[in-house]
């Protein structure tokens, strides 16, 4: 099933688009598999995901660990560290 | 009553709090946080996650009038693009004695901070950057855990 992915401020700058919807090999077991993944896409991708401390993730909305296991969602977003309020 | 609001439009400080007076209970407290005046911004541009940003923050506010047991409670945040005084949130609680409406409104604003995803981006001229995470967010968030 396909999943949407979701990126924001500086990550949806680097890739160059708010998201992509994609068909995601059967493989992959953590939010951190899937970042591996993505980051062969392309070179904005590679740039988006190189340093890892600085990503934050949510799964079908809910905010988790890059080494929460990635289940089967609907929905992956992948931002930096938030800095609302 | 439980308002979560993610809007463009300017915050009403005073319809928000009217609503939370509306509850009836004797103590309200609230947080305003303003777009800072003091340090060179010329505007500050929030993006936020449509649909992931309101589920947190009614995650948030949830908890809140679980632990609180607050009759009211209210965060309504300002997306988009904004200028030096503007409001970018407004945060009440309110409960029947003053304790619970305190402690609940830092603890929203606190969570909401760590939690919630909204992104700043400031301009300064012709200089635009994305506001870093601070240490001190995460602190303030994190105490709330423990007590």
């Amino acid at each position: 099933m396909p999943v949407d992915l979701l990126y924001f401020s500086w990550v949806r700058e680097a890739i160059g688009m708010g998201g992509e919807t994609l068909e995601l090999p059967g493989d992959l077991v953590t939010v951190s598999d899937l970042i591996d993944w993505l980051a062969m896409r392309s070179e904005g991708h590679a740039r988006a995901f190189a340093e890892r401390a600085r990503l934050r993730a949510a799964v079908d909305q809910v905010f988790v660990g890059l080494d929460a296991p990635l289940g089967r969602p609907h929905e992956v977003a992948i931002f930096p560290p938030v800095t609302g309020g | 009553m439980i308002r979560v609001l993610v809007r463009h439009e300017p915050i009403d400080p005073a319809a928000e709090f009217a609503a939370l007076q509306a509850s009836g209970v004797g103590g309200i407290a609230t947080f305003l946080g303003v777009v800072r005046a003091d340090d060179g911004v010329t505007t500050l541009e929030l993006e936020h996650y449509p649909g992931g940003t309101e589920a947190a923050l009614r995650r948030l506010v949830g908890e809140a009038v679980a632990r609180w047991g607050l009759a009211a409670a209210a965060i309504v945040h300002r997306v988009g693009l904004m200028g030096p005084g503007d409001l970018v949130v407004f945060v009440g609680t309110a409960a029947a004695h003053r304790a619970a409406a305190l402690e609940s409104c830092a603890y929203l604003i606190d969570r909401l901070k760590t939690d919630a995803p909204f992104w700043k981006r400031e301009t300064r001229g012709a200089e635009a950057r994305w506001v870093e995470a601070r240490e001190t967010d995460s602190t303030a968030a994190a105490r709330w855990q423990d007590s």
